[in-house]
């Protein structure tokens, strides 16, 4: 824990180096998903509300997804380049050290200027919680909470999954955008909206389901009896997150340096 | 490919103003010859087509984008009794025609190469090959793109084709449309390169190309109705649309394309294309002009 805030340090000390850049950049981020959340505000604005739900509900599920992808993107960056370090042998040193491969490729590189992002998804939050009716309970704040860091961990989990792949491919995937990008544009909606096999596949087995409609519907009181049930389902995130881990031991172990 | 390199020539031979040669490299300039925007088009084109995995990869997901955003849509469309602007199965069409040709209507599709030449100067070289910058560039992007679309769009419009029915993409009403969609969209392909060579254009001024990027793509793309598309938008941004060049570049062929325009419309519409094309070119030309002659190549 101490070497990760370590890592923390250092990598945001050199980025800040850059500090013209680094703003340009974070406002970037800030804009960017704008004009998709105005898109989504239009047709809402012409069709009225999807499979019953609302504007504000919609906005609950863009904002959370949105800020999980920023925060893992913003940490787990050293998964998403991890192509890289297997291309150039870099991760040769990496194995000689006496700490953890995960602590050590997570520390290799975090992303601070999705900070903005970060904040319009916050913006966002604010603004639909204002505006959904929601009765708030001490419960209910928790599993908001935990939907975050669940989305941020599940995220997490997919990056690495598609990390363990570049130990057999070398070269990244672009496929494994599907699941980042994909399950970021799939989860701005409540995932009822999709066909049947859409929802079961992103409940089920990468379970975005679990930070998205399942505990919204405990936050709009629509559960009808099982309430702790659903207001306890982001912990799926945590399962996701085991299987991901092994894999990626199993892929250290089939490791071959490229000799570069 | 025959289209492709037509199309390359009439890039190239839009006429010259006479350049200030001062800060030329070469002032001896051999006689215009398109044939040499051809083989730069050629070479970029065969050089691209080797990335067939890259290439599949794309396939899968815009596939999967496809899927996700049509059933957003059905979703919308079942929730509303309301008489949309655009039927279902045009919208579907439409989506379906997105995601094959990404590659003509994506702006922040880049080349950073060009941007690195700009940057560390090695714009040196480039001035010091015969032939004009601009025309030379817009060549090279072209290729990029011709070749980008024609590995991904043919297996998607095939397999869209083939989906069971709400996916299931239409075939244009007639064949009129059919032709008109091709000119249109080809249309709007030399249209958006224009567009998009005003993003490298302004990195002779800026040196990053990030600031003009993001701001290219965030509002090109939305008023291009990659967010969503022009017909759903509200009455008075609809109005705001038309005015932008963008528009011509990806909604207004895939409406021709599913009959949402009529043919006179589509007719009135490539006209106005035509006429985007050469005010785009035309002014990109100058301000790249000026912009060379102001640019100060450092040495080492």
């Amino acid at each position: 824990m101490r070497l990760l805030c370590c890592y923390l340090s250092i990598l945001f000390r050199s980025q800040m180096q850059y500090r013209t850049s680094f703003w340009l950049l974070a406002t970037g981020q800030f804009f960017l998903p704008f004009t998709t959340l105005a898109g989504i505000w239009f047709l809402f604005d012409r069709f009225g509300s999807i499979r019953g739900w609302e504007f504000p509900e919609v906005a609950i599920c863009f904002a959370v997804i949105h800020m999980a992808f920023a925060i893992s993107e913003c940490f787990a960056r050293g998964f998403d380049t991890f192509s890289s370090l297997v291309v150039s042998g870099e991760f040769d040193r990496l194995l000689v050290r006496p700490r953890s491969t995960i602590l050590q490729v997570l520390g290799s590189r975090f992303e601070f200027t999705r900070i903005g992002r970060l904040a319009q998804s916050l913006i966002v939050l604010i603004w639909a919680i204002a505006h959904a009716s929601i009765d708030w309970t001490l419960l209910k704040g928790c599993t908001l909470v935990l939907m975050i860091l669940s989305g941020t961990i599940i995220f997490a989990g997919i990056f690495i999954l598609s990390a363990t792949m570049c130990f057999w491919t070398v070269q990244g995937l672009e496929v494994a955008n599907i699941l980042t990008d994909g399950g970021k544009e799939l989860a701005q909606y409540p995932l009822q909206i999709y066909e049947r096999w859409v929802v079961r596949f992103f409940t089920f087995i990468i379970p975005f389901g679990c930070v998205n409609y399942l505990p919204l519907q405990y936050l709009l009181g629509r559960t009808d009896g099982h309430g702790l049930l659903y207001a306890l389902t982001p912990l799926g995130g945590l399962v996701f997150f085991i299987p991901c881990l092994f894999i990626w031991r199993i892929g250290v172990r089939h490791y071959r340096s490229t000799g570069s | 490919m025959s289209t492709g390199s037509r199309l390359s020539r009439s890039a190239g031979t839009t006429p010259v103003r006479s350049p200030d040669n001062r800060h030329r490299l070469s002032d001896k300039r051999p006689p215009r010859n398109p044939k040499r925007y051809l083989s730069v088009f050629r070479i970029r084109f065969t050089s691209s087509l080797q990335y067939r995995t890259a290439a599949l990869a794309g396939v899968a997901t815009q596939f999967f984008w496809g899927f996700v955003l049509i059933m957003v849509y059905i979703a919308f469309y079942s929730s509303s009794d309301l008489e949309p602007p655009i039927s279902l199965p045009q919208l579907v069409t439409y989506v379906w025609l997105q995601q094959s040709f990404l590659a003509f209507i994506m702006l922040w599709y880049r080349d950073d190469e060009l941007f690195r030449l700009i940057t560390t100067g090695n714009i040196a070289y480039e001035l010091c090959r015969p032939g004009e910058l601009y025309g030379f560039w817009y060549a090279k992007l072209l290729a990029q793109r011709m070749s980008g679309a024609l590995l991904r769009c043919l297996p998607i419009l095939v397999a869209a084709s083939f989906l069971p029915s709400p996916y299931r993409m239409m075939l244009p009403p007639d064949f009129l449309s059919g032709v008109l969609f091709i000119i249109s969209l080809l249309l709007g392909l030399l249209v958006l390169v224009a567009i998009s060579m005003f993003i490298y254009i302004s990195v002779f001024y800026t040196m990053s190309p990030y600031g003009s990027l993001l701001m290219f793509t965030v509002v090109g793309e939305f008023l291009a109705g990659m967010i969503i598309p022009v017909p759903l938008m509200p009455e008075w941004l609809q109005d705001v649309v038309y005015l932008f060049p963008f528009s011509w570049t990806a909604d207004f062929p895939f409406r021709v394309y599913s009959g949402h325009f009529s043919r006179t419309e589509a007719a009135i519409g490539i006209l106005l294309q035509l006429v985007w094309l050469v005010v785009l070119v035309t002014t990109g030309r100058r301000l790249m002009l000026r912009a060379l002659r102001r640019v100060v190549v450092q040495g080492g």
